[in-house]
């Protein structure tokens, strides 16, 4: 009995310790709020599950801090009566519960210097904010709808919701969900077109970082559709060059008069497709008959015309190139010159499909004549190769001829030698 | 009659009596031509040392006119290979009549090998003959595993990290023995140094002195008569006469190996099968192994053999075991004209003939599950 | 008989030793074809001399030039002080043929308006990597310049 007691005494600082150790997360941030709170709250779901992902907690933030209240009271109705507790925000209060620190550039440069602290000025100017703010309309978007609550993450974070892999998904929460749009009489399919565009697939299937999310063309605090004037722009951030090239070509003006959004016209917004030859063209099937007509007065008819051949000649001159070096390749020849030559033709096809955007036949005629060259210069190599293989052939068939001979006549020689 | 004098015949003449009268061949001449090749239904197995020869004698051949263009080095290498197969005009002939010899000359050794064993010609008294071709097939698959490597492209590479990482496993030595067959901790552009200067140096050196011992012997013991006609068996003994008769038809099989190999190379100048030299994309370290990395043919039933063994025997790494059987074998297997010799003495060599059996189903079976087990 | 015998032999003889001078002939052939070195001369190694000079770059109003290095392109460049610098030229992002912008002073990738600063750094636009840079030599004499693998 003394024995054991004596164990418990040696013992107990150890005991003590662990005790103390075990609190030190809570008591370090002077926030005793967890105490109760995670003992109250079930569900993957609850607060006090998921801070510890927080961005704001890992920053040394407890939850009083946004919250407000004594976090050491022991009694939540003392805690309710605490100067300065502000409780669960509605949705309306939330952009300005997070702009109290957000918006403090003072403040904000303590923790993360690089952050911007203009997102609350965006987001009043954006069709969510503006829905929010003057018409008082709670269903609207506002800081946790996208960049969740308690486990908030930075952008970079995989994991984060506003992370450019998930903000497509995010956005689609609300956009994609046909009754809970219901009301404001806007489509509910961008999310489902997105996904089968070139841009969907590059940012969701190939996983390139690179490639435009929602909030690349609409903006995110400050969303708002870009307007007919400023698609070019939107669109002009990533495809610089055909952005260029169109604002020089004839259809610059044209559209702005006519009213049509530039890039948008043909290649639509959110279901952007790689673009076929026979768009560009005078078949019925192209998009350029929709407004030129053969005789209408202008040049449109003519140009669609010979750029359609143009680029008809060079798709079809590299598709004979890689024909003839993979017949070459399948006999067994060395081909890999002829299929790095051919990168110079992959280049005069992209930047034919950039110049189309000037609208003028001779830009694109004359890069695909360069282009149409190169490949057939690959071509005629391939054809060199092809020629050389059965060269081999022939060579082969001479060389075993002549020693076939020979080992005939050696064994007559042989056959008169042993005779004897 | 002033037309004769240009014959072919007289011409002739008058160069051998020029040189014999500066070098005496007649009585070398006179030698050969007492030379004779025993005649019977075994006879055939005569031909494939020869052909071995022949192979052989390609190889040196093909390797100076690779040695032309052919640079060693992580970063010349690849390109030079690229370069010879691409570019010189016949390269990829060359390399393809140089890979194919090589395995042909390997093929051809282990057949020579074998109908030596059968027919029981390393008897005494031609054991040296015996040593010095075991010799020489080690050396043999020595130029194999080291000219693998030079190329420098994904297969050679993976192929030659895991080869040489297997005599890494060996106790005491092991460690010491990977180095300095890597020049280093890992297979790296020091490895192929090494290995170049084996493959061209020093391997041809050593074969062509081994070479010589082993064709020495044999002229100066004449070709072995058939275990049979010792034991006085059998009908009247026939012989060909070595020099024209031999020869000739020697040179009439050398003729029809050059046939097959030309039409090999031409043909499938990657190779095909299991062997198959495709030069492919670079070595590149860092980049995952293939999925299968497969050694050459010849090396397969020792690669798989050591792959069946379990991880530990009685608390020895079974690796470690199987290395240390299979190097007990090939000792024994040098040493069969001294082990076989209470055998051969009149009954019938039934327990050498079931040794060699055993090897042979072996080494057949093992490489068949090789490439079976992917 | 004989003279028959005598014939066939004849031709047998004629037959092996025109047999002989074709066989060597056709392997002689491709040997010394082999042994004549082709026009491009030796295998590239890590490192190429360009086809065309220094004063060449310096002429061109673009200030920049595409090569071909090994198996992909280079892009060597007269920067704004006067500088020859190599990099690689294929975009990090999907491998589009990148470009020298005097008026930028940055290397750009038409396709999707990547950037790059002139050390190859990413800067802007969808480039996820910089770009590679080689290390360039200059014969002062002639001109020529030297373009190898590793650090510029
Ligand atoms: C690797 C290259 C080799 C070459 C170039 C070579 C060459 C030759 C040649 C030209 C002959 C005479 C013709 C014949 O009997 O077939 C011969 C005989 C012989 N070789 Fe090899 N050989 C090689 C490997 C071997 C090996 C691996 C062995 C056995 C382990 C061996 C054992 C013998 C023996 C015992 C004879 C005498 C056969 C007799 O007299 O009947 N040789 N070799
Ligand atoms: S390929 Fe260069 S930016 Fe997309």
């Amino acid at each position: 009995m003394n024995r054991r007691i004596s164990i418990m005494r040696r013992l107990r600082p150890a005991v003590m310790l662990a005790v103390i150790m075990a609190l030190m997360p809570a008591i370090g941030r002077g926030d005793g709020c967890l105490d109760c709170h995670a003992t109250w709250e079930e569900g993957a779901k609850a607060p006090s599950k998921l801070i510890k992902f927080d961005v704001h907690f890992k920053a040394g933030l407890g939850c009083s801090d946004c919250h407000g209240g004594n976090p050491n009271a022991d009694d939540m109705d003392v805690v309710r009566k605490t100067k300065g507790f502000k409780g669960v925000p509605k949705p309306a209060e939330i952009p300005q519960f997070c702009a109290s620190c957000h918006s403090d550039p003072v403040y904000m440069v303590k923790h993360n210097p690089s952050l911007p602290t203009d997102q609350l000025e965006k987001y009043k100017t954006s069709v969510h904010g503006m829905r929010l703010f003057e018409k008082g309309d709670g269903k609207v978007a506002n800081c946790v709808s996208c960049h969740s609550v308690h486990n908030i993450e930075s952008p970079l974070t995989p994991t984060s919701t506003v992370n450019i892999q998930n903000v497509p998904k995010t956005c689609a929460k609300c956009h994609a969900d046909t009754s809970y749009m219901k009301e404001y009489g806007i489509p509910t399919n961008q999310y489902e077109e997105y996904q089968k565009s070139v841009h969907g697939i590059a940012l969701l299937v190939n996983k390139d970082n690179g490639a435009p999310a929602c909030n690349s063309c609409h903006g995110n605090h400050g969303a708002t559709p870009p307007g007919v004037t400023s698609l070019g722009a939107v669109c002009g951030l990533c495809h610089a060059l055909v952005a260029d090239n169109f604002a020089k070509s004839p259809h610059k003006k044209a559209f702005d008069e006519a009213g049509f959004p530039e890039c948008e016209t043909c290649h639509s917004n959110h279901f952007v497709q790689k673009p076929q030859l026979n768009w560009v063209g005078t078949s019925d099937s192209s998009l350029c008959v929709r407004c030129h007509a053969a005789n209408d007065g202008t040049r449109g008819f003519a140009v669609a015309d010979s750029i359609h051949m143009a680029l008809s000649h060079l798709n079809n001159a590299y598709n004979r190139a890689v024909g003839e070096i993979d017949q070459a390749d399948q006999k067994g020849m060395m081909v890999t010159d002829e299929r790095f030559a051919l990168n110079d033709v992959k280049q005069a096809i992209i930047q034919g499909a950039n110049e189309v955007h000037f609208f003028d036949a001779t830009v694109v005629t004359k890069t695909a004549q360069d282009g149409s060259a190169a490949a057939d210069k690959i071509y005629n190599s391939g054809q060199k190769k092809i020629s050389d293989y059965y060269f081999r052939r022939k060579g082969l068939g001479i060389a075993t001829l002549l020693i076939t001979i020979l080992v005939i006549a050696l064994y007559f020689k042989i056959r008169t030698l042993e005779k004897n | 009659m002033i037309e004769q004098k240009l014959e072919p015949k007289r011409v002739g003449k008058g160069l051998y009596t020029w040189v014999d009268e500066r070098l005496k061949i007649a009585t070398l001449v006179e030698y050969m031509s007492h030379k004779v090749v025993p005649k019977h239904r075994g006879s055939i197995w005569y031909y494939f040392g020869g052909a071995t020869l022949f192979f052989f004698v390609v190889q040196v051949v093909t390797g100076i006119l690779l040695l032309l263009y052919y640079r060693p080095g992580a970063d010349s290498g690849y390109e030079s290979v690229k370069f010879i197969i691409s570019e010189v005009s016949f390269g990829w002939l060359i390399r393809a009549i140089h890979s194919w010899s090589a395995n042909l000359m390997i093929l051809a050794a282990f057949i020579h090998m074998f109908s030596v064993f059968f027919t029981h010609a390393y008897r005494n008294p031609r054991e040296m003959t015996w040593v010095s071709g075991v010799l020489l097939l080690g050396l043999g698959l020595m130029f194999g595993f080291s000219g693998y490597l030079l190329p420098w492209n994904e297969l050679s590479f993976f192929a030659t990290r895991v080869g040489t990482g297997m005599a890494g496993a060996l106790p005491f030595v092991g460690k010491f023995l990977m180095t300095v067959m890597r020049g280093g901790d890992d297979v790296t552009g020091a490895t192929i140094g090494r290995f170049f200067g084996l493959h061209v140096a020093i391997l041809p050196g050593l074969f062509a002195v081994l070479l010589s011992f082993h064709l020495f012997f044999i002229q100066r013991q004449g070709m072995s008569e058939p275990l049979e006609w010792e034991k006085g068996a059998a009908g009247p003994r026939k012989y060909y006469p070595f020099f024209p008769n031999f020869l000739m038809r020697e040179l009439l099989i050398w003729l029809i190996m050059l046939n097959i190999l030309a039409v090999l190379a031409v043909v499938f100048p990657d190779g095909i099968g299991v062997v198959h030299w495709p030069l492919g994309q670079k070595a590149d370290p860092f980049a995952p192994p293939p999925p299968v990395i497969r050694p050459e043919w010849y090396f397969m039933f020792a690669f798989q053999a050591l792959k069946f063994m379990p991880a530990h025997l009685l608390s020895v790494e079974g690796e470690l075991i199987g290395i240390g059987v299979m190097s007990l074998g090939g000792l024994l297997w040098m040493l069969v004209p001294f082990l076989a010799r209470k055998n051969m003495e009149g009954q019938k060599p039934i327990l050498i003939n079931a040794f060699g059996w055993v090897v042979v189903i072996f080494i057949i079976t093992m490489t068949i599950i090789g490439y079976i087990l992917k | 008989m004989d003279n028959a015998n005598q014939d066939r032999r004849g031709f047998l003889n004629w037959l092996i030793g025109g047999g002989v001078i074709a066989f060597l002939g056709s392997v002689l052939y491709p040997v010394v074809k082999y042994m004549v070195p082709p026009a491009s001369g030796e295998a590239n190694v890590s490192q190429v001399k360009l086809p065309f000079k220094l004063k060449d770059l310096q002429e061109d109003e673009k200030h920049f030039r595409i090569f071909k290095f090994g198996r992909t392109l280079g892009i060597v460049i007269l920067t704004p002080d006067n500088q020859i610098r190599a990099l690689s030229a294929v975009c990090t992002h999907l491998d589009c043929t990148v470009q020298y912008r005097k008026d930028l002073g940055l290397i750009w990738c038409a396709c999707h308006n990547g950037k790059y600063d002139l050390e190859g750094r990413n800067i802007s636009g969808p480039p996820p990597r910089p770009l590679k840079q080689y290390a360039v030599h200059i014969n002062k004499t002639t001109g020529e310049i030297i373009v190898a693998e590793g650090q510029g």
